[in-house]
């Protein structure tokens, strides 16, 4: 089984982040650069279906010089191969443009399975899996807790989450999945899997690899232009309740009824 | 249905179209009445006349449904199959769908396969001569963006649940009702829903009114059976922190906070939660907020409309007995 595994490398959400003078951008001075956390459920499913099905683990992850530690962290967690996308020419680049480059390497590197975390902590489209599907024109799930693979390889069976419980969807392959949290617990990398990742050699791919003229992705391709990021309105300053248990629990009630009006 | 209208993807759920959809019309008649075109709303579902009559009073101008009997639950591709032709057929200029496991699937497909915009999750909409800014939380609610779309219409556009106010007058006029034939080739639906498993009784996370939510403070998954209690008596869902899931003691479907539910309730009550930002990102926009903490210092007192700086196991028994006088 090809199985491939999409990344993408955001700031720790943890950290203050602070607005840049053109409220275009966060500053990036001093911010830590963790992997998607949905990613990494992604990559850790991979690695089980690999471990129960065979196959092999291809990381691919677009992004600046950066990127190339999460691709080498994912080796270290037992991955096969690493390809890093890296061009000036898919900066400000738009989810679906970002599936449109990827779609690019799906079609040089074949797959059975692509795993993507259902959305990205930074931005959060949650975009890029479903349109990537589209491109590629296979059948997707998203938000999945669950995935199997048949006996014979040519269909899965996956739980996905919807709002009254989990629907179990059958699909042939090859397919997409996005990932949600709860489907696994991610593995440690073992001392000898960053090893291998120093050693092993990451393949990079620019536009032109891929086949990509120039402005179909981009800033001048994107669908969407930000005009400002902003802090959301600060909650006002609320009240502690006096006393001792009983009169605070009692004032509560006081003012949930009367003040608030919300019980 | 008139070129450049403003839809409404409708979702519906025993019989009746949802809050969340109602919001959508709510935000559509907005947008339309700035832009000066018509609202439609249309409806996907195998067996839903009925369903025309319910929502015959709503504030739309045109109703349509699509009627098929592979649309009896929803696989994304037989509702992708349907919708298409009718938006290719009837060209919206905006397309407004729920953000929802149904919506955060469907819209970002559609908008792949007509090519343009999309936009997910949007808390706010703002139209100033004819240009429309979308509002919505990055970072996981720590920052907002503000963005505008580009090229071919229709742009698609899931709302987050609970951001918008439902149509507040009824129809002037009652909406036009029109069905919209579709064939879908079952040989084009790739994925077959093999059964569903409700897991949950009553309304969702995201739908409660009342949500109240435990984190580390609770001690264990016994303690949570007290906020079940007061859930209960309030008529709300109970959720819970990353701290309270990681420990096992809540599935992880209840989990509120940056990678859970984001929750926008009329009031949210935290106990026993300190108030990572991690947990904020999921709540802070709630009306109402309450926290129970034991520690005065906990940051959740800062967001808090009330606090009470106490043992939750002491406060909540009192709580639900001064309720249920």
């Amino acid at each position: 089984m090809n199985i491939l595994a999409l990344i993408k490398q955001v700031p720790d959400t943890a950290v203050d982040l602070k607005i840049s003078a053109e409220a275009l951008d966060i500053m990036y001075q001093d911010i830590p650069w963790v992997i998607n956390p949905y990613d990494e459920y992604a990559v850790e499913e991979a690695l089980r279906i690999k471990e129960k099905n065979g196959g092999s683990v291809t990381i691919i992850s677009m992004g600046p010089d950066r990127a190339a530690d999460i691709i080498k962290s994912s080796i270290a967690m037992g991955a096969d191969e690493g390809i890093h996308l890296k061009d000036t020419a898919f900066d400000g680049s738009d989810a679906y443009g970002t599936a449109f480059i990827l779609s690019k390497i799906a079609g040089i590197s074949g797959y059975d399975i692509i795993l993507a975390g259902k959305q990205a902590v930074d931005d959060g489209w949650g975009q890029v899996g479903p349109a990537l599907s589209e491109i590629l024109n296979i059948p997707s799930v998203s938000s999945i807790l669950k995935l199997e693979i048949s006996e014979d390889k040519r269909t899965a069976t996956a739980h996905r989450e919807i709002d009254e419980g989990l629907e179990i969807v059958e699909v042939p392959l090859p397919a997409l999945f996005t990932i949600q949290q709860g489907i696994n617990t991610p593995r440690y990398a073992s001392l000898p899997g960053i090893m291998r990742a120093k050693k092993k050699e990451i393949k990079v791919f620019n536009a032109g690899a891929l086949g990509i003229s120039q402005g179909e992705t981009g800033r001048e391709a994107s669908r969407i232009m930000l005009q400002k990021l902003s802090k959301p309105h600060a909650r006002k300053n609320g009240e502690m309740l006096k006393g001792d248990a009983i009169s605070a629990a009692k004032e509560l009630i006081n003012r949930l009824r009367n003040e608030a009006k919300v019980i | 249905m008139n070129n450049r209208d403003t839809l409404v993807i409708a979702e519906h759920k025993e019989g009746a179209v949802t809050s969340g959809t109602l919001e959508a019309i709510g935000a559509g008649r907005y947008v339309s009445g700035r832009l000066n075109t018509g609202l439609s709303v249309v409806i996907l579902g195998s067996g839903i006349s009925a369903l025309s009559s319910a929502i015959s009073n709503i504030d739309t101008d045109n109703i349509y449904l699509i009627e098929n009997h592979l649309l009896a639950q929803y696989a994304s591709d037989a509702h992708l199959a349907a919708i298409y032709p009718f938006i290719k057929t009837n060209k919206p200029s905006i397309i407004l769908i729920p953000s929802t496991c149904l919506g955060r699937d469907l819209a970002p497909k559609l908008a792949a396969r007509l090519r343009t915009a999309y936009i997910s999750d949007v808390s706010g909409i703002e139209v100033d001569n004819s240009e429309i800014l979308f509002t919505r939380q990055v970072y996981g609610g720590r920052l907002l963006s503000t963005v505008k779309c580009r090229g071919g219409m229709p742009w698609v556009i899931t709302l987050r649940s609970r951001a918008f106010e439902k149509p507040a007058a009824s129809a002037s006029k009652p909406p036009k009702v029109e069905g919209f034939p579709v064939g879908i080739d079952p040989s084009h639906i790739r994925t077959i829903i093999k059964n569903i498993e409700k897991t949950q009784k009553g309304l969702g996370l995201t739908d409660a009114d009342i949500v109240i939510s435990g984190g580390r403070g609770m001690k264990g998954a016994e303690g949570f059976k007290m906020l079940e209690k007061l859930a209960g008596i309030l008529g709300g869902v109970v959720g819970a922190s990353g701290a309270a899931v990681d420990a096992g003691w809540m599935p992880h479907s209840a989990q509120v906070g940056q990678t859970g539910k984001v929750v926008s309730p009329k009031l949210y009550i935290a106990c026993g939660i300190s108030g990572a930002p991690q947990h904020l990102a999921g709540m802070s926009t709630s009306k109402c907020i309450v926290a129970i903490n034991k520690d005065p210092d906990a940051p959740i007192f800062k967001t808090a409309d009330y606090g009470i700086a106490g043992d939750i196991f002491e406060v909540l028994p009192i709580l639900i007995e001064e309720l249920k006088r």
